[in-house]
């Protein structure tokens, strides 16, 4: 599987409306400039229909930063 | 890119560059929009906002704290007072229905009910018209997501979606007799895109937002129309292709009784349905041309085929040749004195689409793809002929275009202009600004992009406030003659400071052009500030992308020009003599007490 860290770089990069955002695990809506909540609603809607995925709504309270996102990205993306 | 048609992931991820890249653009008109809401504004505030910015006019949002629609309104309008704004959006949806009846509500509970929900409803619109004066924009109720009565939903006064029906015919007639409440039709929305697709209970969990992003878009493009619509943006002209377009087959080739049209074949059948699209959008006025490449008597005798639903006589303009699509378009819009930008232009073949598209882009070339089933609903989506009101001006229209082709028909016959004037019998009708008027003059002033010296905006409430304040001396003219009503087409706003009148605004449609309206006004003007006692007239002239015909306005009305160094911006003066001699010779006024009984009348009372 490409690297998912690359593949969601661009998305943020578009909604934050930043070309040189370097998106990393640790970054989160208080390290990311311009992450706010309406900025958090657009990128979970890119991001489901980009990958073809959905977020529950527990799932979405529980993430702490792109890392962890990452990793449910992976694990229902291996599911499907 | 075109706004309009972009897909909804496109613009959630390029919102903001795109936002960025048409703030650049030149002459956008800034309008103070407030969203009152009853759920999260926000995503429906961004797609708006590139929405208008495509359309020329730049929002300036003020959003209400979550849920206080009711109370920034009605209990605490500080907020919205200080924010002055040009309309106010009522963002409301089923969610903040407050009261649905009981499962066991009886039918006079069900209309108590439903006065009640529309009371509190009522009480918003009332606070902002006796607070702002400004124009609403409400949505009315989606259909909710689940029915627990089933089809009995629909049937029971106990039922939620029979109540949410009621409460939108509440709505209707509320806004049938506010002149400044405008439906936002939610509840077609939701059901255009299916509820299905329009609700998202994860959202409205996690995000307190009532639908989809697809929904949301959906809503901001009708609120984008309505506001459209309100500042003059809407299309004026359908222009149409012939082959494959309005009927079935090459008529060149196949030969004009050999066309699809009629009931005979599935696809004569959908040809026939979209001309009967079209003849009901003229019916409400809107202009119908032809731009084909064919020749032109083979191509007129489309029209003479008996299951045509189309004639010759309902198209305003007719260009049927051999030049570049681009060129005819371009003689449609000077022939019918409208911008390029009021063309809606459906053809079927992509190349000539992408040609003119490509060439002219001010036209508006929707993608119907080339399978006659699917333009209707290309062009319902795209909401290019938005209207607020249908007003006598919109159903006279169509025939007012014609007449004018009659006009110049008869021009020719002539042997002088003066002559040709005379033989017109114009009867105008000049006054001072009145109610039953104010909707028009909102209108004009709106939309008049042309003959209009300073292209200042006014919204209907500074129109009332105007008229009413004794130091402006407002006119406006109707124009008849003996081929039709052309009905309120210029208007004068001048504001007295001691004994000067300064005319802020002086404007007239297009359609009277070159009819000496604009002498008659003038001695109108003259009169009027006689009688008031003003002795100095001053002109001014701001030059706008569009208004060049008139940067003489006041040179040919012989104002002197006291500052005309400046090519954007020039100001003249009249000084007022007792000796002054009426230009005006071609038109008869009507004066006095006439003005009361004049509405509507016809030359036949006034023989020459």
């Amino acid at each position: 599987m490409p690297n998912m860290l690359s593949q969601l770089e661009p998305i943020f990069r578009d909604i934050l409306d930043n070309s040189r955002l370097n998106l990393t695990r640790e970054s989160n809506a208080s390290n990311v400039a311009g992450w706010d909540s309406l900025a958090h609603i657009n990128l979970i809607s890119a991001i489901e229909q980009q990958f073809g995925i959905g977020f529950t709504l527990g799932e979405l309270q529980e993430l702490k930063n792109v890392g962890e996102m990452i990793d449910l990205m992976e694990r229902k993306l291996a599911i499907r | 890119m075109r706004i309009s048609s972009t897909a909804v992931e496109t613009l959630i991820r390029q919102r903001k560059s795109l936002r960025r890249e048409l703030l650049e653009r030149p002459n956008l008109l800034q309008v103070r929009v407030a969203i009152l809401g009853g759920s999260t504004t926000n995503e429906v505030a961004d797609f708006l906002e590139v929405l208008l910015l495509d359309k020329g006019i730049q929002p300036i949002f003020y959003q209400s704290a979550y849920n206080r629609y009711f109370e920034e309104a009605v209990i605490d309008p500080s907020q919205l007072i200080n924010f002055r704004p040009d309309i106010v959006y009522v963002y409301t949806s089923s969610a903040n229905i407050q009261n649905f009846p009981p499962l066991d509500a009886s039918e006079s509970d069900f209309s108590e009910y439903a006065s009640a929900e529309r009371a509190r409803f009522a009480a918003i619109w009332n606070a902002i018209h006796d607070r702002l004066g400004c124009l609403v924009v409400q949505n009315n109720f989606e259909l909710p997501s689940y029915r627990i009565l089933g089809n009995f939903d629909c049937v029971s006064p106990g039922g939620q979606a029979r109540f949410i029906n009621r409460a939108n015919d509440e709505f209707a007639r509320e806004a049938s007799l506010r002149p400044k409440l405008f439906i936002n039709d939610l509840n077609s929305i939701a059901a255009t895109i299916g509820l299905a697709r329009f609700h998202d209970a994860k959202r409205w969990f996690a995000y307190k937002l009532i639908s989809t992003p697809e929904g949301s878009l959906a809503i901001a493009k009708s609120v984008a129309a309505i506001i459209g619509s309100i500042y003059g943006r809407s299309h004026k002209c359908l222009v149409l292709d012939l082959d494959n377009t309005v009927w079935g087959g090459v008529i060149g080739d196949d030969g004009p009784d050999n066309i699809a049209i009629g009931k005979e074949t599935a696809q004569a059948e959908a040809y026939t349905a979209f001309q009967e699209y079209c003849l009901r959008l003229r019916e409400r006025g809107v202009i119908l041309a032809v731009c084909s490449k064919n020749s032109e008597p083979l191509a007129k005798q489309g029209f003479d085929h008996p299951d045509s639903v189309l004639r010759l006589s309902d198209f305003s303009c007719f260009k049927a040749n051999w030049e570049p699509k681009t060129e005819n378009l371009k003689s449609i819009a000077t022939e019918l004195n409208i911008g390029l930008d009021s063309l809606v232009f459906v053809d079927d073949n992509p190349a000539e689409r992408e040609f003119v598209s490509s060439q002219l882009p001010e036209v508006t070339v929707p993608n119907v793809g080339d399978d006659i089933v699917n333009f209707i609903s290309v062009l319902e989506e795209g909401r290019y002929f938005e209207t607020i009101a249908l007003s006598r001006e919109d159903l006279d229209r169509a025939r007012q275009y014609e007449t004018n082709t009659l006009r110049l028909q008869e021009q020719s016959q002539f042997a002088s202009y003066e002559d040709y004037l005379d033989s017109l019998d114009m009867v105008a009708e000049i006054a001072p600004l009145r109610p039953v008027y104010f909707d028009r003059v909102a209108q004009l002033i709106n939309k008049t992009n042309q003959f209009n010296l300073t292209s200042k905006r006014y919204t209907f409430a500074d129109i009332e406030q105007i008229a009413s304040d004794e130091s402006y001396i407002t006119l406006y003219a109707k124009l008849t003659d003996k081929f039709g009503d052309s009905g309120l087409i210029s208007v004068i706003i001048g504001r007295k400071e001691r004994r000067s009148l300064h005319v802020d605004l002086w404007l007239m449609s297009c359609r009277v052009i070159k009819r000496d309206v604009e002498l008659a006004m003038l001695d109108s003007l003259v009169a009027i500030c006689q009688q008031h006692d003003v002795t100095e007239i001053y002109g001014y002239y701001i030059r706008s992308e569009k208004n060049d015909m008139v940067s003489d306005h006041y040179a040919k009305l012989r104002f002197e020009c006291i500052n005309g160094n400046d090519d954007q911006r020039s100001v003249w003066r009249l000084v007022l003599t007792a000796d002054y001699v009426r230009r005006n010779r071609h038109i008869k006024e009507l004066v006095g007490a006439e003005h009361v009984v004049s509405v509507g009348t016809h030359l036949s009372r006034y023989p020459r």
